[in-house]
């Protein structure tokens, strides 16, 4: 049996089938990453004055990485053009364009981003504590100049057995220049460029610590946010990457020769997904990056 | 929405994107002099540019071929 409407549209709808179907997806799509959107804007929007992190995302980086999505957007809409025109072989080199442009993305996400964090470690400092750590907090000189006061030293662990061993009594950090030099007025504001942690060695006694973890989504609900939403993300641009490889195999080639109609409405219908996974990230962006 | 339709609103978005990353840039620099954020600036608005003028490219391309409604 022949299912019908997949090349030709319904006369009363106007539409074939998959065009129904992804727009339906999309909108239960928009809702999903509208609800953690919503989330995060409120968590951000409830945090104490100073105490929500800033400047940890390396900005140029995810600027390189929305440069790239934009860029797939585009060599995707020319591969669905290319298959209009019935041109096969520009269509093949478009998308695999596309697949390595989502291949990228998700390289610099897994292999550079992600575990730049995994190795990152914080300690929070309990109020009655704050004084005894000031050479690393830089309050004093915050205060004079009306800003927020710091209660986090972050930067390499150098001992990480003090994680989960309750006789290690002490953290040992490689500090970030945040806290190696927290008078210098540069650190007064967020880093656009990710700064290594420095040579500088802070031993921090562990019943002075209110709460301390590698950066983790268990670290705080900025990092939870941050690792749910670009992981959800990245789940979907893994599956844009699939879905493009498929279209893209012998598997393509065979539907161009039976029926290009049907190939160029499959490539319309992941390039509409791929096109909201994009959209996505520019919401992303800002909104993890910037603000 | 057809995915001519739905490719230039993304890039309608994403122009507002590169907008919003160079005034924020150039924001960013009146108070901190490093030069990382004028050349973000510049890259910025120079992208912003390229996607606007891509995106009339596109439209008008879009329309001459027919074959594509």
């Amino acid at each position: 049996m022949e299912i019908p409407y997949t090349v030709t549209a319904r006369p009363d709808t106007g539409l074939w089938n998959a065009k129904v179907g992804i727009w339906l997806f999309l909108a239960s799509e928009v809702m999903l990453f509208g609800g953690l959107f919503s989330a995060y804007v409120f968590l951000r929007l409830d945090a104490e004055p100073g105490a929500w992190p800033h400047g940890l995302l390396n900005v140029p980086v995810g600027t390189m990485n929305t440069a790239i999505l934009i860029a797939s957007s585009v060599t995707v809409v020319m591969a669905w053009a290319s298959l209009k025109m019935r041109k096969f072989r520009a269509y093949w080199w478009y998308m695999l364009v596309t697949i390595l442009c989502g291949v990228i993305f998700l390289g610099v996400k897994l292999v550079y981003e992600w575990p730049q964090k995994f190795d990152h470690f914080g300690a929070f400092i309990k109020k009655d504590a704050l004084e005894k750590y000031e050479p690393y907090l830089g309050n004093h000189h915050l205060a004079e100049k009306g800003l927020p006061q710091r209660t986090e030293i972050s930067g390499h662990l150098h001992n990480k057995e003090a994680l989960n061993d309750p006789n290690v009594k002490e953290y040992e950090i490689a500090l970030d220049p945040v806290n190696a030099d927290p008078t210098n007025p540069n650190m007064d504001r967020p880093h656009f460029l990710y700064v290594p942690p420095t040579d500088k060695i802070a031993t921090i006694e562990k019943e002075d610590v209110e709460y301390a973890n590698m950066f983790l989504p268990k670290h705080s609900a900025y990092f939870a946010s941050y690792f749910t939403i670009t992981g959800l993300h990245g789940a979907h641009v893994l599956g844009g990457v699939i879905i493009f490889t498929y279209l893209w195999l012998p598997v393509g080639t065979k539907l161009y020769k039976r029926n290009p109609e049907h190939l160029a409405n499959r490539v319309e219908v992941a390039g509409l997904f791929w096109h909201f996974v994009d959209l996505v990230w520019i919401f992303v962006f800002p909104l993890f990056y910037l603000l | 929405m057809s995915l001519k339709g739905f490719h230039i609103f993304f890039i309608t978005i994403s122009t507002a994107l590169a907008l919003g990353l160079g005034f924020s840039c150039v924001w960013a620099a009146q108070t901190d002099d490093a030069p990382i954020y004028r050349n973000t600036a510049i890259f910025s608005f120079i992208a912003a540019a390229l996607l606007v003028v891509y995106g009339f490219w596109f439209y008008r391309k879009m329309k001459r071929l027919r074959i594509i409604t």
